[in-house]
């Protein structure tokens, strides 16, 4: 009985909110009021946080390495912006109804999907993203085609905050959606389902051996990661008020991998680091010279795999054990809490 | 005889194009079957071979044939540098490893192809001997095209009887069934995986530089045609010579067709296809379950 105590003390104090869980939250706030100029950009990156957060729980946690996951950003984003065109341009519900048709999209091309592993699975991933893509530039009538979705106006927020100019509104929207969904992420990984993830991505025989619907699982996790990453896009569409034909590309679902490995997957706090890190860096270079940055962008990801595979969080630890080989435990306390 | 012409010409068309997918993925899917590695970065040694060729050709003059044979060697021996470099630290790694390590790749190698190559596609002359028009039963037909058919199949006859009949190709076959029980035998796996990866690299360019005309050879070139490898890989099944042959005519035909028939479409019933057969059987049409 000592160990299944010990167990729920272990599992109490992992779901504890540590004090550095909070940090995001501080920077949220404090960029509110500090950076009023740069939050357009922000709002981006609230987004692009968001959308890896969702490939997180998939790829991070079951291991299911897809390169398909902007079919449901953009899913979410069409059906956002389509609805707002279309007389139903209340945000809310607006962005619930894109996360429900971006997690049946998910639902039904997972099953698909997951029947199936390696280069097939990666294969099939990017071939669901094309053919949507290529319904969307033939039904150019309702989603304007290559030159996007365009025309979307959104009524106040809760039929009182405008949205504004200097995207005020937007952001603390962006930053309350990014919250609640983050409350739902934790939650969930740190249930006994999100457990039984990694279980399944470290040994899904054993998990299969002792009882687990591998499966299954993987479709459930497969279908909220597809609604997140619908929410994530239909706030981008919002937002943004426009749709392009990138956000079904190729290209994108390379983007959120690569943002969420640079910050190091796995770790539910990943997609908050590479997320900044990658929009702010691509802000900077990518404008002066797009060829270098994916140069640059191309030896990073090759760095990361070479030497430090769990991005910068993973740096972080490494760092951390050699603090506390070098000083002792207190010096080594900060870098514990991350 | 407007439809016969065009089921002629898709049929004609797809098949030559279907012959350059599976010259360009045969090397993928041996070297997947083997090593286990998902190199999607495969395309980049077509293309790269794609500028070998045609840069000595239109630069320096060689002869079609000599930037062929150049082009293989070079992607060949450059991809060794590569396995030994990059590769051979991820036999053992997980699939985001491989994964990862290939997109990077892909974006170093477009970012090169555009700095040093600029963003227009390759220019293509057809040497004389394979350009102009052949005529069958009162059709004409590409020269160009056709010798792409016969190169494809020989290259096809050539490779299953290289693996059914000889020594080096039952070693092969050994490995990848059963990799400790080959080293055991005294096989040397670790350099039969570097040739067969060389060999493959090396086919890969091959294809990129016969098929230069078809696909044309640009920066976006290893992106932008990653799909279509992986299709001919996975629909074929891993691990065997017909498999990825099948899927390349298929995929170039049902290609060929939709871009002639209903273009307004793009590539969707490609995809659809292709999401339909792995349905139904999810390891691909000639793969082991």
């Amino acid at each position: 009985m000592q160990g299944r105590a010990h167990t729920l003390a272990v599992m109490r104090a992992t779901r504890r909110l540590r004090v550095i869980e909070l940090l995001p939250w501080l920077i949220l706030i404090g960029t509110y009021f500090l950076l009023p100029s740069y939050l357009p950009l922000a709002t981006q990156i609230i987004v692009m946080i968001l959308f890896a957060l969702s490939l997180d729980l998939l790829l991070g946690y079951t291991g299911v390495v897809t390169l398909g996951h902007a079919a449901y950003y953009g899913v979410g984003a069409y059906t956002a912006g389509i609805l707002a065109v279309s007389h139903w341009s209340e945000p809310i519900s607006g962005l619930l109804a894109a996360t429900v048709m971006a997690g049946i999209v998910g639902l039904v091309t997972g099953y698909i999907i997951l029947r199936t592993k390696g280069l097939t699975l990666l294969m099939l991933g990017m071939a669901v993203t094309l053919l949507l893509e290529a319904l969307a530039n033939h039904f150019n009538s309702i989603t304007g085609g290559a030159d996007g979705l365009q025309g979307i106006m959104m009524p106040p927020l809760l039929g009182r905050f405008e949205f504004d100019l200097y995207g005020k509104v937007g952001y603390v929207y962006a930053a309350v959606v990014l919250f609640l969904a983050w409350l739902v992420c934790r939650r969930l990984l740190l249930a006994p389902f999100g457990r039984s993830l990694v279980g399944i991505r470290e040994n899904p025989l054993r998990m299969a051996a002792i009882g687990v619907p591998v499966s299954r699982r993987k479709l459930i996790i497969f279908t909220v990661a597809a609604a997140l990453a619908g929410l994530a896009g239909a706030l981008s569409a919002q937002t943004n008020q426009f749709v392009s034909l990138n956000s079904l590309s190729f290209e994108l679902s390379g983007t959120v991998l690569v943002v969420l490995v640079l910050g190091g997957a796995g770790r539910l706090y990943g997609a908050f680091i590479g997320a900044p890190i990658y929009m702010i860096a691509q802000d900077t270079l990518a404008k002066s010279s797009p060829t270098f940055w994916l140069f640059w962008l191309g030896l990073i990801l090759i760095g990361i795999v070479m030497f430090s595979r769990g991005g910068v969080l993973g740096l972080v630890d490494l760092l951390q054990r050699q603090l506390k080989e070098r000083f002792g435990r207190n010096a080594a306390k900060i870098g514990e809490a991350l | 005889m407007d439809i016969v012409n065009l089921g002629v010409g898709i049929l004609f068309d797809g098949v030559a194009y279907g012959m350059v997918l599976y010259v360009i993925a045969v090397g993928l899917s041996v070297t997947m079957g083997l090593l286990g590695i998902a190199n999607l970065a495969h395309g980049v040694f077509a293309m790269a071979g794609g500028y070998v060729a045609l840069s000595l050709m239109n630069n320096a003059g060689a002869p079609f044939w000599v930037a062929l044979v150049a082009s293989f060697v070079a992607v060949a021996l450059f991809s060794i540098v590569l396995e030994r470099l990059l590769y051979r630290h991820l036999y053992d790694a997980g699939e985001l490893e491989q994964t990862l390590l290939s997109i990077g790749l892909i974006f170093v190698a477009t970012a090169v192809a555009h700095f040093v190559f600029g963003p227009l596609p390759q220019r293509v002359d057809i040497p004389h001997a394979i350009s102009g028009q052949l005529t069958f039963f009162g059709e004409t037909f590409p020269t160009y095209r056709a010798f792409l058919i016969v190169v494809g199949f020989v290259l096809f006859v050539g490779l299953w009887l290289g693996l059914d009949r000889t020594m080096i190709g039952a070693r092969i076959r050994a490995a990848v069934d059963n990799r400790s029980m080959a080293q055991c035998l005294g096989i040397d796996t670790n350099l039969l995986f570097m040739l067969v990866f060389a060999f493959g690299s090396g086919l890969a360019a091959l294809g990129g530089s016969l098929g230069a005309d078809i696909i044309a050879i640009a920066p976006g070139y290893a992106m932008e045609q990653l799909v279509y490898f992986l299709i001919v890989v996975a629909v074929g099944g891993l691990g065997t010579i017909r498999g990825p042959f099948v899927a390349a005519l298929l995929l170039g035909l049902g290609d060929t067709a939709c871009k002639m028939l209903v273009p307004q479409f793009g590539a969707f019933f490609v995809y659809a296809a292709v999401l339909v057969v792995l349905l139904l059987k999810p390891a691909g049409l000639f793969g082991k379950a």
